[in-house]
Order: structure tokens, then sequence, then C-alpha cells
């Protein structure tokens, strides 16, 4: 029976420092429970596109990187389109997941995804997008899961056209959203919680 | 906003009924709680789709909490429970075969997590963690064992009450949620700060679990109902979304 107004959502509480024994389990020393971590190989070696590894850390108000956080990323496969019931553009690329999981390193809160560069998804209006991966991340401290977005400073054109960046004021605030190429098809991308450089933020 | 193909968008998170991102008194939020103002995005296809998982995944003890850990022939100790309930979205409609992933402390409150050093005894037959998808109408279930409260460095006496963490997938990667379970009755609920960022007593209600008789197993096992709620699209004709920050 579907209701007259919205049922309210289920509010979200923090993923807690104990994430990783619901999320990555066999990470997290507990095996056998399940054959392996879902989310933790995004692509094989048929995969169509430009393999890419991004690479990262996450820092707390004063600067600390996390070292208990996870991150999901979810992306469209070189040609743009989602393995879902609802891209109804085509069939995605049989050989990406599209969606990837990962902790930061327990020592050095380092984070790494082995993914390959996004094709472009259109904006509700049919505009397109700059190729950008989405990402979502939880942690003890973080009350409601945080998306965010990741797009290439090597598409500076389709980056000064994209209709989600033309919107980031102060416009300065843009570069907290840029992964930087570091050659050999890897990115940087840091994300800063709190301070001068905090990264933009989503409500999607 | 509907999209060039006519899709609705997703009714927008309403951030009064969710914990804010500062909470003082959950100490952990002030260094991790951004301070700008979030910038609202209309919904795109990057956030109308997401990852879809199907029975291939799931193991036969996937929900089984209290045997997927345990050698053959033993089980977790602590009371057996049955925690069921309906995954619907925010017009009613249940949301079928979405991964649910499940955590939780064993039935002396302690995780099996190497940053966790609670004095309760790990239990060699209890991980801790399981999964299970929703049916064609949105049910799910899973049995386990009750997990029990346990003490955290927050403040000098902080106590968190016995809780289960779930991880929720939507179709799309805009609904995607994570939230504890509570357990009706327990006397610590109304007393953690973790709960009380959530502002209202009805959203805190919400995660709390009922006593369900009718679903007990008798001479078995209690159960627990708790349905959870995703977002919805939104059903409004002719509505645009303001945008903006």
């Amino acid at each position: 029976m579907a209701a007259d107004k919205p049922i309210p959502e289920s509010p979200s509480q923090t993923a807690g420092p104990y994430v990783h024994i619901g999320c990555m389990p066999n990470y997290s020393g507990i095996e056998g429970v399940y054959p392996g971590d879902i989310g933790n190989r995004m692509v094989t070696a048929q995969t169509q596109g430009e393999r890419i590894r991004i690479r990262g850390y996450i820092y707390d108000g004063d600067g600390a990187p996390l070292t208990d956080a996870v991150i999901e990323t979810w992306q469209a496969d070189a040609a743009g389109l989602h393995p879902s019931p609802e891209e109804t553009r085509g069939d995605a690329d049989a050989e990406f997941s599209g969606w990837g999981r990962q902790p930061c390193d327990p020592e050095t809160g380092e984070f790494s995804f082995d993914t390959i560069k996004p094709g472009q998804v259109p904006y509700p209006d049919g505009r397109p997008q700059a190729p950008h991966i989405t990402l979502w991340i939880v942690a003890r401290g973080i009350n409601v899961g945080l998306h965010t977005r990741l797009y290439f400073d090597d598409e500076a054109a389709g980056n000064a056209e994209d209709p989600i960046l033309s919107r980031v004021e102060p416009s300065q605030r843009v570069k907290t959203l840029i992964a930087k190429s570091a050659g050999d098809g890897c990115f940087r991308f840091d994300i800063h919680l709190q301070g001068a450089d905090e990264t933009v933020f989503f409500d999607i | 906003m509907n999209d060039a193909a006519g899709r609705r968008g997703y009714i927008p998170r309403d951030r009064d009924w969710h914990p804010p991102a500062l909470a003082p008194a959950y100490k952990s939020s002030r260094l991790r709680s951004p301070q700008q103002p979030l910038l609202s995005l209309p919904t795109t296809l990057s956030e109308a789709t997401g990852p879809v998982f199907g029975h291939t995944l799931l193991g036969p003890q996937d929900d089984d909490l209290i045997h997927n850990y345990a050698a053959a022939g033993e089980s977790a100790l602590g009371p057996r429970i049955l925690v069921h309930g309906r995954l619907r979205d925010q017009t009613g409609h249940g949301v079928a075969g979405a991964l649910i992933e499940v955590w939780q402390a064993n039935a002396g409150g302690r995780y099996r997590h190497r940053n966790e050093g609670y004095l309760a005894p790990l239990d060699p037959n209890f991980g801790g963690c399981g999964r299970c998808l929703t049916d064609a109408q949105g049910y799910y279930r899973f049995t386990s064992v009750q997990p029990a409260p346990y003490p955290w460095p927050n403040g000098p006496n902080s106590w968190r009450p016995a809780h289960i963490h779930f991880s929720l997938f939507g179709p799309a990667f805009a609904q995607r949620l994570i939230t504890q379970m509570y357990f009706e009755g327990d006397p610590l609920i109304w007393l953690c700060p973790i709960v009380n960022a959530i502002p209202r007593r009805e959203a805190v209600e919400s995660l709390i679990a009922r006593l369900d008789m009718d679903a007990t197993l008798p001479m078995d096992m209690l159960a627990w109902r708790f349905d959870i709620t995703l977002r919805g699209r939104d059903q409004t004709l002719f509505e645009n979304r303001t945008e903006g920050l």
C-alpha cells in the first residue's frame, strides 16, 4: 500500500569504529564466514577502459588522517553506463562492477581504489556531466554517511562545463573535488572533513 | 525533478530528522563533522543507480550469526534471537532484493576487532557479521544472539545500549544508509549520546525493535521486529525541487 505522505526515512547512525566487521570481515580478520569481501575488486582483465588507481587520505579537523573509515565508490563504466535496472541507455560492461569498497589503512590512513576512468553520464536535463566517481564515507564520528564526488584534473574542458561543478560556491572550492594526476594512471584525491580545504559534500 | 527520461528524483533527506553532523556530546563528531553546508543536487543517473547483489552472493549460513563462525557442532553463546522486519521506501513500497549487512558485539558486549579491548571475553564461536537479501515484498530475517551493552571512551562513564548495526542498499546509491537497531525496553537507549544526536524522540523510536511474540519460535528463540525505511522517489507531480545551497 502506498503512503499518501512520505514515511520518514530511518534515521542514520554512525557506522562506528567496528564497521569493518560487517562490511569487510575478511579484512578485519574474521575469515571463513564469507568467501571474500564484496567491493574490493572492481575490474577484471576483460574490463573495458583505462585503468586508474585512486589514492588519498581523509583528514579530520586537526589534520590527522582517519585510520578507521570505510569508503564506497559508485561510477559508470568506460561508456558512461551503470550496471543497474535503472540504466535505460544500454548494457553496461559485464566485466565491471561499478561499485567499490575500501578501508583506510589502519596505520597510515591511506586508501586506494583500482578502477577505470568512467565515461560521461547525463545530467537530468541531458547535458553531459564530466567523468566523475561518487564517494560515500562512513566512520566513527560521522553521523550520516558523507557523499562527495571525484573529478579528474585531466578533464579540464569537461569540468569547466560540468553542471554540478558550476554550482559550487565559492568556485575556489571546486578544487576540493578534483583528483590530481600523479602519472602512470594514478590520481591523488585527499578529503578534508573540516578546515580551509574542507571538501564539498553533497546532499544528493 | 524529473529527468529527460521522465524519472523522478529522490525525496531530499530531512536533515532535521537525521542526526546533525556535529553532535558535541558525541565527542568523535567534533573533528569529523563538515562545517560548510551540504550542496544540494538533483538526482542524476549517478545517484539513481546503484549496485545490485544477487542470491549467488549468499552462503547458506550468512543469515545465521549463531552458527556462521562457530566450529562444527558448536554455536555462539547468549540468548538466541530472530530479527525480522520489512524494508520499505518512503512511499510504503517494499524494497525487494536489497542487501542488508549486519554486525554486532557478542553476548558479553565484546566485538571481534583489533581496536577493541573490553574486558568481556571473545566467544570463539561468534564472529559478529551476517547478511541477507530482502524478499519480493521487502521482508528480511536473520538469527543471532542478543548483543550486550558495553562501555566506551566518550564520557567518564559512557555505555552503549545493546544494538545491531545495519548497512542497507536500495536500488539507488542515493538511498545508501547505515544505522543501528536498538531493543525495546533498554534503559541505556535514552542515555546514549550517539542515540541522542537524533533530535526527535519519534525518530529514535523508529530505531527500536519491538518484541514480537507472534514470531517467536517456542522453546527456541525470541523474535524482534524492526522495520526500516529507505528514501523514496518524489511522488509529487510538477514540483521542481529548490536547488542550490
